[in-house]
């Protein structure tokens, strides 16, 4: 489903180019091409459902965040204008579970960056066991998060987990509570964050690389360069769109992320792996002050919003330098 | 042996300097890449190892790492106590009459959206994009509030509902590039050879669109099936929960002893997913990569 969105995404960047004139073929289709009003006929069944399940739903959620709407029957719910924000600039809590998602989004999209380029660097090479390599990173993809989220609790568990039967194999100390210490929650939430995200940034970059032209590279081997070179002067430049996109679309999508850290951690210990979306969903359905939790997803979403503009500004602009 | 000739020309020709370089680069490729396949790879060997292990051996202080005596317990008694098959009915449930109802309503409008070329498309492909954007929070208050009032919470169908129109957009998104694959030219062959309209699409264009078709559906299915924050907040009652809200609500109750289960069980919700992961696998990766192998 993912992939769809990036290549959505790319392919968007994609069509700016010149395309070819394609009017008089389709003038030429007569009863197939004519109507506007056929084509919306066809929509309409697949519009309606969305228009009142899911866009009405979200400008009526935005609006919410400016009122005191709270969970039960017959509140009377009124505007109360900003002051669920100036509530909210108060609450440390909430700024608090703000940076630890913050850190979490960053940290995943970053690390599984990274680790999404070199294997897919690798598979892109002709190398033995490559199709291992390659089904291994798909299957993370098939799995449900909360299965992930299981997967995981086995692997960290403190006694029974292979991680501290390693450390205590080679002599550490095997005995971390990995999801349960404060100071070892938040990264290991993020390697598992990471570990579940592999498959779309991989499969994602692996098609850019096999779209860098190959022509080029050999061109530059002729002229000397060598391998970083190459990936520095071609590769990269070339992969810029394709990275500009995923790791958006990953930033975003572990920002909004919920699943996953709710079965692992639930929030814990005391707070450390708090996400906003667990945060925004305990005020709103745990304390029901539906209101203020729809003012917490207001403010994420204007953060993430400036966030992406700054960033897709910035590469647009360096791309046109 | 074909291969390695075959890719050395995709690259670069060597010269006897990149030669030698590749003597030193070839090992840490390959140390590189069992690194990857055993980040990738253990977690599940794990988990499939867990699921054949006896409590005691679960417990016993220096586990063995292979299953001592591997056996089916742990699945039978996943089955009978987290309510595993009620669960999994649940989400079949939910999860074909999704995608059915799913596929019927993006199969036309994909197809007006592919060959009308309106600005409906453009608003689509926005929305798309702009629907990852909004956390679930904001949607899922009012929703809530919506399906309340129509009497929808705490019912299969309104879950249904709600993953219908959150599929939606992006089953059309897959299927209007799979009609836009459908050459036009065989259409108008097909009109002018007297076929009708329904005839024309009937015969010519469905039977070229049917991968596409089972992919998009396969996809919407697996979301559904996965799915879990909708179906945590709109399914309270424990006899309607989907097999994830049963997986979760398992792992607040896990001792020592429930390990082998809790993994037996997450072994058996992911089988659906995995076989449809190994039915499109090809055609995922092919897809995706199918503009980039031009030559």
């Amino acid at each position: 489903m993912t992939t769809e969105a990036t290549r959505a995404m790319v392919s968007e960047r994609e069509t700016r180019a010149p395309k070819p004139p394609k009017t008089p073929r389709r003038k030429s289709l007569g009863n197939i091409g004519r109507g506007g009003r056929e084509a919306w006929l066809l929509v309409l069944p697949a519009l309606i459902p969305v228009v009142l399940f899911s866009v009405y739903p979200l400008v009526q959620g935005i609006l919410l965040g400016f009122t005191d709407a709270k969970a039960g029957l017959g509140q009377v719910v009124t505007f109360n204008g900003v002051d669920n924000y100036v509530k909210l600039l108060g609450n440390e809590l909430f700024w608090n579970s703000f940076r630890i998602g913050l850190i979490w989004a960053f940290g995943v999209t970053i690390l599984q960056f990274f680790a999404a380029l070199g294997l897919a660097l690798l598979l892109n090479l002709d190398i033995k066991f490559r199709w291992l390599a390659r089904t291994l990173a798909l299957v993370p993809w098939a799995m449900p998060p909360v299965i992930i989220a299981i997967m995981w609790r086995l692997m960290l568990n403190p006694t029974y987990g292979p991680i501290n039967g390693f450390l205590r194999a080679i002599g550490l100390p095997g005995d971390t509570n990995w999801l349960g210490d404060f100071s070892t929650a938040l990264p290991a939430v993020i390697v598992v964050g990471v570990w579940a995200g592999m498959p779309q940034t991989t499969i994602t970059l692996l098609a850019g690389l096999q779209n860098v032209s190959a022509d080029l590279h050999e061109a530059a081997a002729i002229d000397g360069a060598n391998a970083l070179q190459r990936f520095w002067h071609i590769t990269l430049p070339a992969l810029r769109p394709v990275i500009v996109a995923i790791t958006t679309l990953d930033l975003i999508w572990n920002f909004n992320s919920f699943a996953l850290v709710y079965v692992l951690t639930a929030g814990g210990p005391g707070g450390q792996t708090m996400l906003p979306m667990l945060f925004a969903y305990n005020e709103a359905f745990r304390y029901g002050n539906f209101g203020y939790a729809a003012a917490m997803g207001n403010v994420m979403v204007v953060v993430i919003a400036a966030f992406l503009f700054f960033y897709l500004r910035s590469q647009a602009r360096s791309r046109l330098s | 042996m074909t291969q390695a000739i075959a890719s050395a020309g995709r690259g670069t020709r060597l010269t006897p300097s990149a030669k030698r370089t590749r003597r030193i680069t070839r090992p840490l490729q390959y140390i590189a890449l069992a690194a990857y396949v055993v980040f990738l790879g253990f977690p599940l060997l794990f988990l499939l190892i867990t699921a054949f292990k006896t409590p005691q051996e679960l417990q016993s202080p220096n586990p063995a790492f292979l299953p001592q005596q591997p056996n089916l317990d742990n699945f039978f008694a996943a089955i009978e106590k987290a309510n595993l098959i009620q669960a999994a009915g649940n989400s079949l449930f939910v999860a074909v009459l999704t995608t059915v109802i799913v596929t019927v309503i993006s199969l036309p409008a994909a197809y007006a959206l592919a060959r009308f070329r309106t600005m409906l498309r453009g608003i689509a492909t926005g929305w798309i994009l702009l629907s990852q954007v909004f956390p679930f929070i904001l949607i899922i208050i009012p929703l809530f509030l919506v399906l309340k009032q129509i009497g929808l919470i705490n019912n299969l169908f309104g879950l249904v509902l709600v993953y219908t129109v959150w599929s939606l957009p992006f089953a059309l998104w897959m299927l209007q590039g799979y009609v836009s694959g459908v050459p036009i030219e065989l259409e108008e062959a097909g009109s002018m050879d007297g076929a009708s309209r329904i005839r024309v699409l009937r015969s010519i264009v469905l039977p070229l669109l049917a991968p596409g078709l089972v992919a998009t559906s396969l996809f919407t299915f697996i979301s559904s099936w996965n799915e879990f924050f909708f179906a945590l907040v709109l399914i309270q009652d424990p006899s309607l929960q989907t097999l994830p809200l049963t997986l979760a609500r398992f792992v607040g109750a896990e001792g020592q002893v429930q390990l082998g289960q809790l993994a037996a069980a997450s072994l058996l919700a992911t089988i659906p997913s995995l076989v449809f992961f190994a039915l499109i696998q090809r055609r995922l990766t092919s897809g995706l990569t199918s503009g980039a192998v031009k030559g």
